[in-house]
C-alpha cells in the first residue's frame, strides 16, 4: 500500500546512498514494513511460493544450460549425460523437471484464488493482468522447455503444437503453412527448430521475472486484498509484512517444499511419459500424443470444437479471456465469501477446470467428446456470461464493519468509527 | 482472541493435508511409470516385488550383477546400451563389480580407436572408460540381421515403457502360444505382454540359457526378473544416492517446517497480546 517512509537511515553508508539510490528504503519500505492485511490466510502463501519456484527454475536451469547440447543428435544424450555424469545432474534435472509441475500448481492455486477473493478487482486490474500474462508467458517457456528434451513426446508435442498456426490458412491460404515453416527455420521439425526453443526458452525466464517485478509494484500500490475483500481501513487492519508475513509465508514455503522434495526424491517421473525416455523420431509417430498435465485442460478445449481455426481460437480465448475479468465481473462486492449465488457458479469453474484436464488425457471419442464439449462450453459461459449477470442480480451478505472485526468479533472491536479510508496514511510502527 | 491462531493452525494443517493427499499414491508408484492403455489388445503386466522400490529402496548387486550376465550372454547380441559405459559396472549404487572385474569385462571387447600416427584406424580392447560396444554398426545393419526389425536400445528401457521394470519382466516371460484364430503376421510372436500382443523379438530366454554361480535357479523368470533390474539400474543408476539424499532433505525440512511453525505461533500471538490490550 502507497504509505509514507517510515524508514530511518542509521549507519553512515545507508545515509549517503539514501541521497543517491535509495535501495535500503525501497527494500525497508517495500518489504519490512508494508502495512499488510493482518486476516491474510493461507491461500495468500502462494505468491512466496511462486517467486522461489521461478528463483529454483532459473538457477537449476542456468546449471542444467552449461551442460546440455541443443542439436537433434545430442539433445536427449546431453539430458542423459547430466542424469549420469554430471555432478548432482540427476538433482538438478529432477528439480527443474518436478520444478516446473510445481510452478504451474502453485501458479493455478494462486490464480484460482486471487478469483475467488476478487483480487482482479478496481484497483488492482493491472495487477491482475500483469498475472496473466505471466501465466501466458510460462506456459510458452515451459512447453519450450518441454521440447530440449528431444523424446518422442516432445518432437511431437512440438510437431502439434506449431503446426496449430497451419489453421491461419483457413483465413488467408498459405498464410498459415508460411507462417510454419518460419518457426520451424525449415519444412520440418529439426535442429533449426530446437536452437530457437532453446534460445527463447532461456530468454523468456527473465522477461517473466520482470513482469514480476512490476506485478509486485502494482500489488504494493493498493496494497494486498484480502479474504474479507474490504479495504483496509484503519491502522489495526494491518500488521507490517515483517515479521507478521515473512515467518506465515516462510512456513508455507517449507511445507511446500517439502512436498516438492518428496516427489523430486521419490518420485521423479511419476508426471512424465515413458515415450519421453525415447529419443525422438520424426518417421514414428507414438500412439497418444498427450501433453504435460498442466496443459490439458486447454488441450481439450483445443479438441472439443470441430474446427481446427476455431478450436485455436478457443484455446487462445481460453487464456485471453482472464484478462477481461476485472471488467466481466459486475459484483458489488469482492469477496466470493459474500456471494450465495455466484459461490456456486464459481466452484462448477474449479470442478470445470479439473474435468477438462481430465478430458484432455483421453482420447477425444465418444462421451470424452461430448463431456469436452459441455466443460468447455461452461469454461467460457462463466466468464462471459455468469461474470456480468450474477453480480448484477445476486444481493451479497453483509460484510463484515472492518477486517479486525472480521478477525476479532465485532465484540473485541473498537467502537465503530466512521472515517473513510485514508489514501495515504502512517504505517503501523514495526514490532 | 484465540481465533486467529486457531485459524491459523487449521489453515496451517489443511494446506499440508491439501498438499499431502497425493503423496501416499506419489511414494506407492515410485519410479514404475503409471500404465497406460494399449491400442487394442489390453497386455497383461503383473506388479512384481523390487528391492529398489519405496522410499529406502536400493539396488541387489548380487542380481544387478546377474541381470547383467543375462545381458552380455544374451540380450547384448541384438540390443546396445549406448548411453553406458563399462566404468559404471563398478560405480556405487550400481552391480559394484571390482575393479579387476571391470577390466576383465571390458577386455573382452574389441573397440577401434584411431587414428594413430600412421592415420589408420585401429583395434584394441576396451578400457572401463569405453562406452559399451553396440552389437551393429548401425540402425540399417541391425534391421537387415534382424528381418527388418530394429532391436531397441536398452539403455534407458526400464522408463521408456508403461510398467518399467514390471513390464520387461512381464515381457520376456510373456511368449505363449497364439490362441486360435488370433492372426499372427510371419516371423512374429505372440506375447501377453506386448501392446498388440505380436512382437518380432523370438524368445530370447530358456531355463539353463545362463549359467548362475551364487545357487540362484536358472529359470526363465528368474532371468527376466534379474536382467529387468539391471535394465532399472541402467535407467536409473543415481536411484540409490536419490533415495538416500532424499531422506536427508525430508527430514531436514521437516525440522525446518516445525519450526517455522513454532516461530509463526510465537509471533503472531505478540499481536493478539496487542490486540487484548488496545480492545
Amino acid at each position: 500500500m502507497t504509505h509514507t517512509s517510515s524508514y530511518e537511515p542509521s549507519t553512515g553508508i545507508e545515509k549517503w546512498l539514501d541521497q543517491r539510490l535509495p535501495v535500503p528504503r525501497l527494500m525497508y519500505d517495500q518489504f519490512l514494513a508494508f502495512p499488510t492485511p493482518r486476516n491474510l490466510n493461507y491461500w495468500w502463501t502462494f505468491g512466496g511460493i511462486l517467486t522461489f519456484m521461478l528463483v529454483s527454475q532459473i538457477a537449476t536451469g542456468v546449471v542444467l544450460a552449461m551442460n546440455y547440447v541443443a542439436t537433434p543428435s545430442m539433445a536427449f544424450d546431453s539430458v542423459e549425460h547430466i542424469m549420469r555424469d554430471v555432478n548432482w545432474g540427476w538433482l538438478l534435472r529432477y528439480t527443474h523437471a518436478f520444478g516446473a509441475s510445481m510452478f504451474f500448481l502453485a501458479a493455478y492455486i494462486h490464480t484460482f484464488r486471487g478469483l475467488y477473493y476478487g483480487s482482479y478487482k478496481a484497483p488492482r486490474e493491472v495487477l491482475w493482468i500483469l498475472g496473466v500474462l505471466i501465466l501466458f508467458l510460462m506456459i510458452a517457456t515451459a512447453f519450450m522447455g518441454y521440447s530440449l528434451v528431444w523424446g518422442q513426446m516432445s518432437f511431437w508435442a512440438v510437431t502439434v503444437i506449431t503446426n496449430l498456426f497451419s489453421s491461419l490458412d483457413a483465413v488467408i491460404p498459405g498464410l498459415g503453412t508460411r507462417l510454419v515453416q518460419w518457426i520451424w527455420g525449415g519444412f520440418a521439425v529439426g535442429g533449426p527448430t530446437l536452437t530457437r526453443l532453446y534460445s527463447l526458452h532461456y530468454f523468456f525466464p527473465f522477461v517473466i521475472a520482470g513482469i514480476v517485478v512490476l506485478h509486485i509494484w502494482a500489488l504494493h500500490i493498493p496494497g494486498n486484498n484480502n479474504p474479507t475483500g474490504i479495504d483496509v481501513k484503519s491502522a489495526r487492519d494491518t500488521v507490517p509484512f515483517h515479521p507478521y508475513y515473512t515467518i506465515k509465508d516462510g512456513f508455507a514455503l517449507a511445507l511446500f517444499a517439502l512436498f516438492f522434495a518428496t516427489f523430486v526424491f521419490y518420485a521423479p517421473n511419476l508426471l512424465g511419459h515413458p515415450d519421453n525416455y525415447i529419443p525422438a523420431n520424426p518417421l514414428q509417430t507414438p500412439q497418444h500424443i498427450v501433453p504435460e498435465w498442466y496443459f490439458l485442460p486447454f488441450y481439450a478445449i483445443l479438441r472439443a470444437i470441430p474446427s481446427k481455426l476455431f478450436g485455436v481460437a478457443a484455446l487462445l480465448g481460453a487464456i485471453i479471456v482472464l484478462f477481461f475479468v476485472p471488467w466481466l465481473d459486475t459484483s458489488r462486492v469482492r469477496s466470493t465469501s459474500y456471494r450465495p449465488i455466484y459461490k456456486w457458479f464459481f466452484w462448477a469453474y474449479v470442478v470445470t477446470c479439473v474435468m477438462l484436464g481430465y478430458l484432455g488425457s483421453q482420447p477425444p471419442e465418444g462421451i470424452y467428446l461430448v463431456l469436452g464439449r459441455i466443460f468447455t462450453a461452461y469454461y467460457f459461459l462463466f466468464f462471459l456470461v455468469v461474470m456480468p449477470v450474477v453480480g448484477w442480480i445476486e444481493k451479497p451478505k453483509a460484510l463484515p464493519g472492518s477486517i479486525t472485526e472480521s478477525v476479532l468479533g465485532p465484540e473485541e472491536a473498537p467502537p465503530a468509527t466512521p472515517q473513510p479510508a485514508p489514501r495515504r496514511r502512517t504505517p503501523e510502527p514495526v514490532l | 482472541m484465540t481465533t486467529l491462531p486457531l485459524h491459523g493452525i487449521a489453515g496451517a494443517a489443511g494446506l499440508a493435508l491439501a498438499l499431502a493427499v497425493p503423496l501416499g499414491s506419489a511414494l506407492a508408484a515410485d519410479e514404475t511409470p503409471p500404465a497406460v492403455e494399449a491400442a487394442n489388445h489390453e497386455p497383461s503386466i503383473e506388479s512384481q516385488s523390487w528391492s529398489f522400490t519405496g522410499p529406502f529402496g536400493v539396488y541387489d548387486n548380487a542380481q544387478l550383477q546377474r541381470g547383467f550376465l543375462v545381458y552380455k550372454t544374451i540380450c547384448a547380441n541384438c540390443h546396445s546400451m549406448r548411453l553406458l559405459s563399462y566404468r559404471n559396472l563398478g560405480e556405487s549404487g550400481g552391480p559394484e563389480f571390482s575393479p579387476e572385474e571391470v577390466n576383465a569385462i571390458a577386455n573382452e571387447v574389441q573397440v577401434t580407436d584411431g587414428p594413430n600416427d600412421k592415420g589408420e584406424m585401429f583395434q584394441r580392447p576396451a578400457r572401463p572408460s569405453d562406452p559399451f560396444h553396440s552389437p551393429f554398426a548401425n540402425d540399417a545393419a541391425a534391421r537387415v540381421a534382424n528381418r527388418g526389425a530394429l532391436p531397441p536400445d536398452l539403455s534407458v528401457m526400464a522408463k521408456a515403457r508403461p510398467g518399467g521394470p514390471d513390464y520387461i519382466h512381464a515381457l520376456l516371460t510373456g511368449y505363449r502360444p497364439a490362441p486360435a484364430g488370433f492372426q499372427l503376421a510371419p516371423g512374429m510372436q505372440y506375447n501377453v505382454a506386448f501392446p498388440g500382443h505380436q512382437v518380432a523379438m523370438p524368445p530370447p530366454l530358456f531355463d539353463g540359457a545362463v549359467k548362475y554361480t551364487d545357487g540362484t535357479k536358472p529359470t526363465v523368470d528368474n532371468y527376466a526378473r534379474d536382467v529387468a533390474a539391471y535394465l532399472m539400474w541402467a535407467a536409473e543408476p543415481k536411484l540409490e544416492e536419490r533415495h538416500k539424499l532424499g531422506a536427508r532433505v525430508i527430514i531436514y525440512l521437516i525440522a525446518f517446517a516445525v519450526i517455522m511453525f513454532l516461530a509463526k505461533r510465537t509471533i503472531w500471538a505478540r499481536l493478539h497480546g496487542k490486540a487484548a490490550h488496545t480492545a
